[in-house]
């Protein structure tokens, strides 16, 4: 049985699953449930001077008959007293000591304030700070929130302010609302974080009501953009923790968060070098029970592949992150039908007739009747992009096969300065075919 | 015998007696799993009576998580496998999903199921781990559905435990009744074995009440659970009973079950005596086996047959006939089946046939009558229930288990 155990910048937690800060973190009836269940940690709903909530705060996005694949709120920090919250971390201390609680925090931009909630948070007996640079909706408006993870030298002032009196571990928590993330994640460092968690939700429109007009989530016929997350924001959330985690001048630890909803999206998140992994949206859609899965199928799939820590798995895929001038050139594919699998949907040869390069022949029913597969890859004109396998509705009938062309490996910097050799590949920008 | 029918060609045979149900490709096991709503207090896990959790086994699939989603069918119900290729589905879980509100198909339970425990049996996966001994010894009398599953809890909670068996093999019913194109006994033995891995001890072609006294058992070990099953079917009770040709259903379908398919005598005109699902497996496979003619003979009309609704359709879809509102009164013939007199509505009538398979409901065990209440003896399965289902022998099979560590001081299991 692989060892789950996971500690991120300090805070340990008997697997690396936390809640993140969000409404199944609001009281201490979720979060003890939650710890029932299996969660590793819990990261606190944020805290502050509380607010007041707008009804009507949720939009989703449904894909071909699945609810929920990328999902939106409008809704702002804790909206309960802080003596009310300070009493129920204490008492989830006190009854989950081996689990993970990280407090999130936001107040305003001022030092005492700071001071003040970050000393109350640690009295209640919190593991772990985070600090909310991220909320993009509403509480931006007031100078908190994404109004301060957007600009470096906030995010690096209120830091210090908060390692000023901090003993436990801080977590800065990142907006995605930013051109480059790693410049917020340095200034961080900058200010003393000792992890970043990220994605914070994305700025959005959920949709429009076309018979009101009005945009959603809408409140009284209105709305203002929200937080975008779930499955959707994934690739969104690993690119930029793959960016951090990859930062030579950032080198902090890092819990990933965004659309995980799998134990396979934590695996990819942890390979990609975060040391925790945080959960929102898949729970308010299925519940706490999800983390069963997450538990058992990250630890059969680590006995099967032979990892036995989580330290084996984290950043194992981080070296194969590069920048694009990095590429091989001369590692060529080409597109390869298993005709035993193939049921003839002929949406491969679409996609890449109109899509993309004019590289798959359909043929007619008197050839196939003749002994002639629907369709066959033109192995000359096929760049090897990918497309027919991904829109392929059958696992595993087109594989994207390498071609040996004999040539030694060239990037685009080093083909640009000179040094080595393309191989030919096909010109299919050249050709014109009618009919 | 050569008023049989020939047996069929070897291959046609094997056709006629593959998988019903084929399992679904890695594909399709994925995207049905898709499909699963996920449901809270899903209606399907309460309409199991093992409980299994049908849609965490089925989101572990979704997620390719086929060890764990195995685990958790094993872990609920050890005849997990057995129960996904012959369970009355649609009056249990996949009757009760959701979808069939919806006037959606539900969900394919049975072959997600199957697919799951298809990956745990084909790699002889170690699921499950024996508890540390706790002393304590209980013996198993037979080795069918309700003893095996008993077996599986009781050795994960460190009991020893000894499995007597009158049968040279494990699996009871599993393994002797099962229709053929259901589940071979290979298939059934192998589940078995993964429960008998556990560290049982298997003590075969022991018959308890002849060879060894259930009194001794009583007083060598700690407790005993009996799932000693049902015996033959109910005699018919009418002149001519005596002659060749004719067959109790359950001899007739363990024979088939243990031959090669071509050694199974079987008429060339069949008539089965009964409604129930015995009966329809006994006609479909005599048909299938070769019988030019086989039919079903009840005394009582369509809407009183007490098999599944499933199964009657399959029995039509295979050329089975049917004669109902015909009460049998004579096997006719010299020494050998010739016909079989049966009283109608329109009077008195002769159906010709070559052979009677008797399929009028199992009878308790002559041989084994259960003593009265003992405290240290529990029973579960067909002798108790009267004859149910696999699942339900199973369920029983637990919850013996559970009561026996309850009483030997284990807590609630
Ligand atoms: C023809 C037929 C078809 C069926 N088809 C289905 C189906 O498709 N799906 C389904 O769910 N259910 C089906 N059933 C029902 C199912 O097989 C039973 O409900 C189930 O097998 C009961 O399990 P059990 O352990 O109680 O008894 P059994 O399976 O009968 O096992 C009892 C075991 O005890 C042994 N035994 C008996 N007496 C002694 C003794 N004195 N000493 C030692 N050992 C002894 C027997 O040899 C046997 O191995 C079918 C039943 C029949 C008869
Ligand atoms: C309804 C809702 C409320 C949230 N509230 C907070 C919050 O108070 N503080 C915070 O740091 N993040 C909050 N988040 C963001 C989540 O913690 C998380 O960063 C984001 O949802 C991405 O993860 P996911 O895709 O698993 O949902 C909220 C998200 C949702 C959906
Ligand atoms: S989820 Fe709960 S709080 Fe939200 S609208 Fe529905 S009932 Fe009300």
């Amino acid at each position: 049985m692989a060892d789950l155990r996971a500690n991120c910048a300090g805070i340990e937690s008997p697997n690396p699953f936390w809640l993140a800060s969000g409404p199944p973190t609001n009281t201490y009836g979720q979060v003890a449930r939650a710890f029932d269940a299996g969660w590793g940690g819990a990261v606190w709903k944020t805290i502050g001077e509380p607010i007041i909530n707008v009804y009507s705060r949720y939009g989703s996005v449904d894909l071909g008959g699945n609810r929920v694949m990328g999902f939106n709120n409008i809704e702002l920090i804790t909206d309960r007293p802080l003596e009310d919250n300070f009493r129920e971390i204490a008492e989830v201390k006190r009854d989950y000591p081996r689990n993970a609680l990280v407090v999130s925090l936001m107040v305003e931009s001022k030092r005492e304030a700071w001071h003040e909630i970050v000393k109350r948070t640690e009295d209640a007996g919190a593991d772990g700070l985070e600090l909310n640079f991220g909320c993009p909706h509403g509480m931006s408006e007031r100078g908190m929130g994404s109004a301060v993870g957007q600009v470096p030298e906030y995010t690096a002032r209120i830091l210090g302010w908060v390692k000023e009196v901090a003993t436990r571990p801080v977590l800065a928590k990142l907006t995605p609302n930013v051109t480059d993330v790693t410049y917020i994640a340095r200034a961080a460092r900058q200010g003393g974080a000792d992890g970043l968690s990220l994605i914070n939700t994305i700025n959005s429109i959920m949709g429009v009501d076309l018979t009101t007009f009005a945009p959603l989530p809408a409140v009284g016929g209105k709305s203002s953009h929200g937080g975008y997350c779930g499955p959707a924001v994934k690739p969104i959330a690993l690119h930029m923790v793959s960016a951090v985690a990859g930062d030579r001048d950032v080198g902090l630890p890092v819990s990933g968060i965004g659309g995980i909803a799998t134990w396979r999206d934590a695996a990819e998140f942890i390979a990609l070098g975060a040391s925790s992994v945080q959960v929102c949206t898949a729970v308010m859609h299925y519940g706490f029970r999800i983390v069963e899965d997450l538990a058992d199928g990250l630890s059969n799939w680590m006995d099967e592949v032979g990892l036995r820590t989580l330290d084996d798995l984290r950043g194992k895929a981080l070296p194969n992150v590069t920048t694009w001038e990095q590429l091989d050139l001369n590692y060529h594919l080409v597109a390869e039908i298993d005709y035993d699998k193939c049921i003839e949907c002929e949406l491969c040869y679409v996609a890449c007739e109109d899509g993309a390069h004019q590289a798959i022949r359909r043929h007619d029913d008197a050839d196939r009747a003749g002994g002639r597969h629907a369709v066959e890859i033109i192995e000359e004109a096929c760049v090897g992009c990918n497309l027919c396998s991904l829109v392929c509705p059958v696992d595993g009938c087109i594989a994207m096969k390498q071609i040996p062309n004999g040539a030694p490996p060239v990037s685009w910097k080093d083909f640009t300065a000179g040094r080595g050799r393309l191989a030919p590949r096909p010109e299919h920008f050249h050709v014109a075919r009618f009919g | 015998m050569t008023h049989y029918a020939p047996p069929l060609p070897a291959a046609e045979l094997e056709r006629n007696f593959a998988d019903i149900a084929p399992p679904l490709t890695p594909d399709a096991a994925i995207a049905e799993a898709h499909r699963c709503l996920y449901c809270f207090d899903a209606p399907c896990t309460k309409a199991c009576p093992t409980h299994i959790d049908v849609p965490a086994f089925i989101k572990k699939i979704a997620t390719g998580n086929l060890r764990g989603s195995a685990r958790v069918i094993l872990d609920a119900n050890p005849m997990g496998h057995s129960c996904a290729r012959a369970c009355p589905v649609e009056v249990l879980c996949e009757g009760a999903c959701v979808l069939n509100d919806r006037d959606v198909k539900p969900i394919n339970i049975a072959l997600l199921q199957r697919h799951a425990t298809d990956y745990a049996l084909e790699r002889k996966l170690r699921l499950f781990a024996p508890g540390r001994p706790n002393g304590k010894r209980v013996a198993i009398v037979g080795a069918g559905p309700a003893g095996l599953s008993c077996a599986q809890d009781l050795r994960r909670w460190g009991y020893a435990v000894t499995v007597l068996e009158a049968q040279d093999k494990p699996g009871g019913l599993n393994t002797y009744g099962i229709a053929e194109y259901k589940m071979r006994p290979a298939t059934a033995l192998a589940e078995a074995q993964m429960v008998l891995d556990l560290g049982v001890e298997l003590r075969t072609g022991v018959v308890v009440g002849r060879d060894v006294g259930l009194e001794t058992l009583l007083e060598e070990y700690d407790a005993v659970f009996v799932g000693v099953g049902l015996g033959s079917n109910r005699g018919l009770g009418i002149p001519g009973e005596e002659l060749v040709g004719v067959v109790d259903a359950l001899s007739f379908i363990a024979h088939l079950k243990s031959h090669p398919y071509s050694e199974t005598p079987v008429g060339r005109r069949v008539a089965v005596i009964g409604a129930g699902n015995t009966a329809i497996d006994a006609v479909t496979q005599a048909k299938r086996l070769g019988a030019e003619r086989a039919m079903i003979v009840y005394r009582r009309g369509e809407a009183d047959m007490r098999c599944y609704h499933y199964e009657y359709e399959l029995a039509k879809r295979d050329g089975c006939e049917f004669r109902f509102h015909a009460s049998p009164r004579r096997v006719l013939g010299n020494a050998r089946v010739e016909g079989l007199e049966v009283e109608t509505p329109a009077g008195v009538e002769v159906i010709a046939c070559d052979m009677v398979i008797k399929a009028l409901g199992q009878t308790p065990r002559a041989e084994f009558v259960p003593p009265a209440a003992h405290p240290k003896l529990f029973v579960g399965g067909d002798c108790a229930n009267g004859g149910a289902e696999i699942v339900n022998a199973a369920a029983e099979g637990k919850k013996g288990a559970a009561a026996i560590h309850r009483m030997l001081g284990g807590g609630h299991g």
